[in-house]
């Protein structure tokens, strides 16, 4: 297929569009229209990936509205690109959304009733907006997408109880502050470029010599510090885990996976495409000050996440620790922190959807997330609790799952550039995600003997039933994606390699040490 | 004092509009910031985009220049009429012009104004105008669920329903419990019906146990914390609700 890359979108948005016409006509129609959108686009997900794997630029290229590079200059209408990294997340966003469309027929009708029509378009248009972040060329176009993706996202959140309009209100100022300043600084890069193509700007940015123009380096200030703010950078992760905490747990496990992820490809390709390697790490100060930022933010998040007792708040802490591993790993500039911090992002993606997929059938069968409500859970329902625990331990790092290594290029690229604080707060925050996973295996395995112990009270208001340990798996249409989502995790963890090799291959032209620093 | 070269010259002559800016977009973000009121944060929000908006129109401002419509004289097209649009058309198919634009020459692009930056401030304010919207709405909900819109207040409200959910399963039934049999001895000690209508309701919500906090207005007022005698206020508030006051009262936390 020619135009597979714009099929990408038309898929989603038209999806979008038909799920809240038949809504008017019969709400059962949505969740098939959303999961055969989703299935659609995943398809021209995978068909735009080998089309660029295949093409000797390792890119695709669309420009729309005919608006094409052999007629006119660059610039010049908006092209959708999709090179090895843009069309690997892009495919991340897309089969995520796949998954997660399953998985979303019974806990939307469960929680947010009469309202499924709505739920499943701004899901859609959710779904258009982080894929075309994934695949733009155009850096306006990427604040527009970038607003598409939290406004849809402000309305799935909300969508939950009253405490989630509250937390949301919060996320859309942080949010808006963040977009607002990523727009602010766009209109720096056009005053002195004078194109919004990200890789026109690049090219001129190089034939000008802009490095040390101070609009420029206000506008990489402008620009970071807006996309910070919106991936929830340790110390501007405020709107995050109320915010994920109170959606209805579909919602938080589609944009868990997804939004943080997106901006830190956002912030992958603003420092190598856009404003390119030489500029973003050696021109600006941002290179120096960042890797002691993410120390301070992983040992922040990581401690915040073991002061949890609530697994999906929990996960949300560790979603902002696993922010800090990537924006990390590009900051120690080294080739191989790059690959790790790519990497990570693909794999972060998956376990953090099996994670929260995870909570989701907790959330629903025990009514409660809280870690008091977990004992015994395995004998109720194990396959659950497998996939469950395949998304912990690949956030632990344990081989063959993916987490294990993209934690593993992150590590070396650690060494290689010795930046041993990274090194430190990595095995840090390893520590402490085990702890934190072997609490809840502790709690789901063994507590129900003990339990009577634990307690003390033997009142039996809470202490295990028959019916607590009974086998009561999770419905089908929510288990198969839980265990397709693990699958996944071990599959990318088995076959890393592939994904490596195109990672290297994207990151090949940039030039970047693979030495130590100095 | 406005000599060519002094600072206030730079200022407030040549750079008028950038420094005007930056001062609505830190009156913006301070208003977003530290004010309490959620009406006022987005009041805040409005200047701290408006101000980006000004910005953009700034940079694209350019003398003695036009709005960019092809003037006559660099019309590719010729004059407008229909035979000759034919003509000019077949002879420019080659260069792949056809109907569409051509791009000018820069000694003749001078002329006009550049129309790309209003164009995508075109777009900024739609998404400003979406986000907008959304807050509005959720301020709605907010002010529904919570009867307030005062920050402080709103977050009082929320810790207190908070230490509520976040409770073990376990710490949870037994203050249920406990607060089940206040609320019923409290409403058997209330005289008017309204009360013991609630103090009835709180009873069975309790005894319900984990009841989601997500059901709005009415739910909340049979909630057990609200109808919690230890706190005077929440409770003269619920029982206000049913006879339909519905006036924000502020500072009454």
């Amino acid at each position: 297929m020619e135009n597979a890359i714009a099929w990408i979108f038309i898929f989603p948005l038209f999806g979008a569009v038909a799920c809240a016409l038949l809504g008017m006509v019969n709400r059962k129609f949505c969740n098939p229209v959303a999961v055969l959108s989703m299935a659609g686009a995943t398809w021209a997900g995978v068909e735009t990936l080998l089309q660029a794997v295949a093409s000797p630029q390792a890119q695709v290229s669309y420009i729309l509205g005919g608006w094409t590079l052999d007629l006119f200059p660059r610039g010049v209408g908006i092209e959708f690109r999709a090179d090895l990294l843009g069309g690997l997340i892009a495919l991340v966003v897309l089969g995520v959304g796949f998954i997660v469309s399953i998985y979303a027929k019974l806990p939307v009708e469960r929680e947010t009733p009469n309202k499924e029509s709505l739920f499943y378009t701004l899901f859609l248009l959710q779904i258009t907006g982080l894929a075309g972040i994934a695949l733009t060329g155009d850096a306006f176009n990427l604040y527009v997408l970038i607003e598409v993706a939290a406004l849809t996202g402000y309305g799935l959140i909300a969508m939950g109880s009253n405490r989630a309009a509250a937390a949301t209100f919060n996320y859309l100022i942080l949010g808006t502050i963040g977009a607002s300043l990523y727009l602010l600084g766009v209109g720096y890069v056009y005053i002195k470029t004078g194109t919004l193509n990200m890789v026109g700007i690049q090219e001129v940015i190089m034939a000008n010599h802009l490095m040390d123009s101070a609009s420029m380096q206000v506008a990489f200030v402008l620009i970071g510090l807006g996309i910070l703010i919106k991936m929830a950078f340790f110390p501007f992760h405020a709107w995050l885990p109320n915010a994920y905490c109170n959606a209805p747990s579909t919602t938080s496990s589609l944009l868990a996976p997804l939004v943080t992820k997106v901006m830190i490809y956002v912030m992958i390709r603003m420092v190598l495409t856009v404003f390119g390697v030489e500029f973003s790490f050696e021109s600006t100060l941002w290179a120096k000050f960042m890797p002691w930022l993410v120390v301070f933010a992983i040992i922040c998040a990581a401690v915040m996440a073991l002061a949890q007792r609530e697994i999906k708040k929990m996960l949300a802490y560790l979603i902002v620790a696993e922010v800090g591993y990537m924006v990390g790993g590009v900051w120690i500039y080294n080739y191989y922190g790059l690959i790790g911090s790519i990497f990570h992002i693909i794999s972060d993606a998956c376990m953090t959807l099996c994670l929260f997929l995870g909570a989701g059938i907790i959330l629903k069968k025990c009514k409660t997330t809280h870690f008091d409500g977990l004992r015994g859970l395995f004998a109720k329902m194990p396959l659950t609790m497998i996939g469950f625990f395949i998304g912990g331990f690949s956030i632990i790092g344990l081989p063959p799952t993916c987490g294990f290594f993209s934690k593993w290029y992150l590590i070396t690229g650690g060494m290689v550039s010795q930046h041993w604080e990274y090194l430190v707060v990595l095995m840090f925050s390893t520590m402490v995600m085990v702890v934190l996973f072997f609490r809840l295996i502790e709690r789901i395995h063994l507590a129900v003997s003990e339990s009577g112990k634990n307690l003390g009270k033997g009142h039996g208001d809470l202490g295990l039933t028959k019916e607590q340990t009974k086998f009561d798996e999770a419905p089908l249409s929510m288990l198969i994606p839980l265990l397709l989502a693990a699958s996944i995790v071990l599959i990318i963890g088995i076959y890393n390699q592939d994904v490596v090799n195109q990672i290297e291959r994207f990151l090949e032209p940039f030039n970047l040490p693979k030495g130590t620093r100095n | 004092m406005f000599e060519d070269g002094t600072v206030l010259n730079e200022l407030l002559v040549e750079r008028l509009n950038y420094f005007i800016y930056v001062v609505l977009l830190l009156i913006g973000l301070h208003a977003m910031i530290a004010k309490k009121n959620l009406i006022k944060k987005l009041i805040g929000m409005s200047i701290f985009q408006t101000a980006i908006i000004l910005f953009y129109v700034s940079i694209s401002v350019k003398e003695d220049a036009t709005i960019p419509i092809y003037k006559p004289e660099h019309d590719p097209h010729g004059e407008h009429t229909h035979a000759h649009d034919l003509e000019v058309n077949s002879s420019d198919a080659a260069l792949g012009a056809g109907h569409g634009p051509v791009a000018l020459q820069s000694a003749e692009t001078a002329q006009y104004a550049n129309p790309l930056p209003h164009v995508l401030m075109l777009t900024a304010i739609v998404v400003g105008v979406a986000t907008l919207g959304l807050a509005l709405a959720l301020c709605q909900r907010i002010y529904q669920g919570y009867g307030t819109i005062e920050e402080d207040e709103l977050l009082t409200k929320i810790e207190r329903a908070d230490a509520r959910t976040s409770l073990s399963p376990l710490a949870k039934a037994k203050s249920s419990r406990k607060l089940s049999n206040r609320s019923s001895r409290k409403s058997v000690v209330e005289e008017t019906g309204k009360e013991k209508t609630i103090g009835g309701a709180s009873k069975r919500a309790t005894t319900g146990s984990r009841q989601k906090s997500s059901a709005p207005k009415r739910k909340a007022a049979a909630d057990p914390s609200q109808a919690e005698p230890r706190k005077p206020v929440a409770q003269k508030k619920t029982g206000k609700k049913p006879g339909g006051s519905s006036k924000p009262k502020k500072g009454s936390a």
